[in-house]
């Protein structure tokens, strides 16, 4: 008893009481930190769906935008544009992307694996308003107007550097017994690489481009000045009046991916900042189908990447 | 007859694949069983992502070559009353270098804490069950498209938060000697301002400072952990006095990442900073960043002097998060190489 009472004057058991609650206190607080940093995903998510899914109706999938302050009408344009310009940055993106990886991954400490890896760090670090940038000069500039191509592009510089490293590293995961058995089997290293480690990675790849489609899909600032927006923009009407003037297939495609083009997230821009009530809501709208459609690729993407990884992990 | 032409045929047919065999074995030993082109392809794939970084900086060098020659140097110096006049074709870019500084700044102030506070948990504190779903979480404030947040913020986040907060800031600060001219006020009706930019920048940072600073917490060895918490330290000691320092140079990076993060941001920022040229310096007033004046002003620039200037923008943007990546992936680097494989937890 006297022993504590010392020890109480010395202040030792104060101390050590103090201690304590700080540490309590400051590790209370890290988890509050992370509450927190929920609160605006929440939020965000919770009203673009009140919003959004209060203003969603079939026109907007079905319709072509009326002219402005007019009531209805739909987004057709920027659903069509989208898809455009996503499945040309995919074409774009993925060839390269995926050999890129591969060499990557075979050549990780040679010099262009080590400026590859350096150029693929810078490449997704660069504002997407410069990769805007960068599309304008390259397609816009020479060919003296704006296009689904430009953007195509753009959008493809933005999903390169995601598909490299998730190839990358999906390519590491695979066992080296089955690089090492294909090899020892006689095949050459092509065809190792083709027909055992691709495979053998292929979920892991198509993970990786799915993640960087939804990154892609939501971008705006690399489409504002390739692809510049375009509301009459109308694939049906523009294959009909192909059809009528028989022109062939591939003149029809050129007219499509040479026309100006609107997207998604774009219009949800402009519709974001007009005084009318109606494009607002359906900005929302559109705020709400994007959302659903990146956050749903991206939980997709997720599960199957964690699951592929469990498996081959063992 | 009949036979003999047969097996003539079958001579002829014998020898011409005999020949084409040769022919085929050399092509394959010149292609080395097809690894020569393989080879081949994917170095040019590789070599055509190095190609494309480096078209960028050439490409926003070479395009911004007027204004560069016209304006020199003067065009980046800071300067109370600047002028951005596309009528006349004068241009100053210190109110956008500026505006991106600041609301970037401050930004990784409030994103910085409450970052290193959802690190220290999801590495050190939070059970095994709740971890991936947090993870997940975080991830997903990452991978909403920064029109959505825009959108949010002009018509809730403004109205709801940032007015409120600026009506609060500029009644406490705006008379305080020193500091009183960046709370210059009142902050506009809409809440469109810098502070609005800031805030919505930090919300968009977090995930990636977070993600960044949680892995470096993973890649520090238990052996760290477990010699502290022996010698009696409690877990927050542990945290604050040891693994802290030893992750130092990899929170960095992680704070430079996302610091590059906030300078390219431009679709949020555009929607909210409320688009003003001015020489305030306040953060209650709206301004302009880097990024929103070339998404504003690029696709309508009125003369090739004005397209060149915004490329210039464009091209110290590029220079600027060029050296922020070095800097952080070095950062990063220095902590794993400090880590032995075999150590991390």
């Amino acid at each position: 008893m006297t022993d504590y009472n010392e020890l109480l004057r010395n202040g030792v058991v104060k101390r050590r009481l103090l201690r304590k609650s700080t540490n309590v206190f400051m590790l209370g607080l890290t988890g509050a930190l992370t509450l927190l940093a929920l609160v605006p995903l929440f939020w965000i998510i919770g009203y673009v769906v009140y919003r959004g899914g209060s203003n969603i109706n079939i026109a907007l999938f079905t319709q072509m935008p009326r002219p402005m302050g007019v009531a209805g009408g739909g987004v057709l344009h920027a659903i069509e544009g989208s898809i455009i310009v996503t499945i040309l940055a995919t074409t774009f993106a993925v060839v390269p992307g995926v050999l890129a990886a591969f060499y990557a991954s075979r050549n990780p400490n040679t010099p262009l694996g080590v400026a590859l890896r350096f150029s693929t760090d810078v490449l997704s670090g660069v504002p997407s308003i410069i990769v805007g940038l960068f599309g304008y000069a390259l397609i816009v500039k020479p060919e003296k107007h704006y296009s689904a191509l430009a953007g195509g592009v753009a959008l493809a510089v933005i999903m390169l550097p995601t598909i490299i490293r998730t190839t990358e590293e999906m390519l590491k995961l695979v066992p080296s017994n089955l690089r090492e058995g294909s090899l020892a089997l006689g095949a050459p290293e092509w065809k190792t690489s083709v027909s055992v480690l691709l495979p053998a990675a292929l979920n892991g790849v198509i993970t990786g481009v799915l993640l960087s489609v939804a990154r892609a899909a939501g971008e705006t600032a690399p489409l504002l000045f390739t692809t510049l927006g375009n509301d009459r923009f109308d694939v049906g009407a523009i294959v009909s009046s192909g059809i009528t003037n028989h022109q062939s297939i591939f003149a029809i495609i050129g007219r499509i991916f040479n026309s100006p083009i609107d997207s998604l997230p774009l219009t949800l821009w402009k519709y974001a900042q007009q005084p009318y009530p109606e494009r607002v809501n359906q900005a929302w709208a559109v705020a709400f189908v994007l959302l659903v459609l990146v956050l749903a690729t991206n939980i997709i993407a997720r599960v199957w990447i964690e699951l592929r990884k469990r498996k081959l992990r063992g | 007859m009949y036979l003999q032409n047969l097996s003539n045929l079958r001579k002829i047919m014998k020898i011409s694949t005999t020949k084409k065999n040769d022919v085929l074995k050399k092509i394959r030993q010149l292609f080395n069983h097809g690894d020569r082109p393989w080879n081949g392809l994917i170095i040019i794939m590789s070599v055509i992502v190095l190609v494309l970084m480096l078209a960028i900086g050439y490409m926003l060098w070479q395009q911004s070559a007027l204004s560069r020659v016209k304006f020199g140097w003067g065009f980046l110096v800071p300067t109370n009353n600047p002028t951005w006049d596309p009528y006349n074709d004068i241009f100053q870019a210190w109110p956008f270098i500026y505006g991106t500084l600041m609301t970037s700044f401050v930004a990784l102030l409030l994103a910085l804490p409450i970052s290193l506070g959802i690190a220290i948990f999801l590495a050190e504190l939070c059970p095994a069950w709740l971890r991936t779903p947090l993870n997940w979480l975080i991830e997903l404030l990452a991978a909403i498209p920064s029109v959505i947040y825009g959108l949010w913020g002009i018509f809730i986040f403004l109205p709801k938060v940032v007015a409120p907060i600026g009506d609060a800031l500029f009644t406490a600060f705006a008379a305080v000697p020193v500091i009183g001219p960046f709370f210059a006020g009142p902050i506009p009706q809409s809440g469109a301002s810098r502070l609005a930019a800031s805030l919505i920048l930090a919300i968009m940072i977090i995930p990636t400072i977070a993600a960044v600073s949680r892995d470096v917490f993973q890649a520090i060895p238990d052996s760290q952990r477990e010699a502290a918490l022996a010698l009696g330290s409690t877990e927050w000691e542990t945290i604050w006095q040891v693994l802290l320092p030893y992750g130092l140079s990899g929170i960095l990076g992680a704070i430079i990442l996302g610091l590059g993060r906030a300078l390219g941001e431009t679709m949020a920022v555009t929607m909210v900073i409320g688009n003003s040229i001015n020489g305030s310096i306040s953060i209650l007033k709206p301004g302009y960043t880097m990024a929103s004046i070339i998404a504003n002003e690029f696709a309508e620039a009125t003369s090739e002097l004005h397209t060149s200037s915004l490329v210039e923008i464009g091209l110290i943007l590029f220079i600027i998060t060029l050296l922020l990546n070095m800097l952080a992936r070095f950062l990063v680097w220095s902590v794993a190489r400090k880590t032995p494989s075999e150590a991390r937890a």
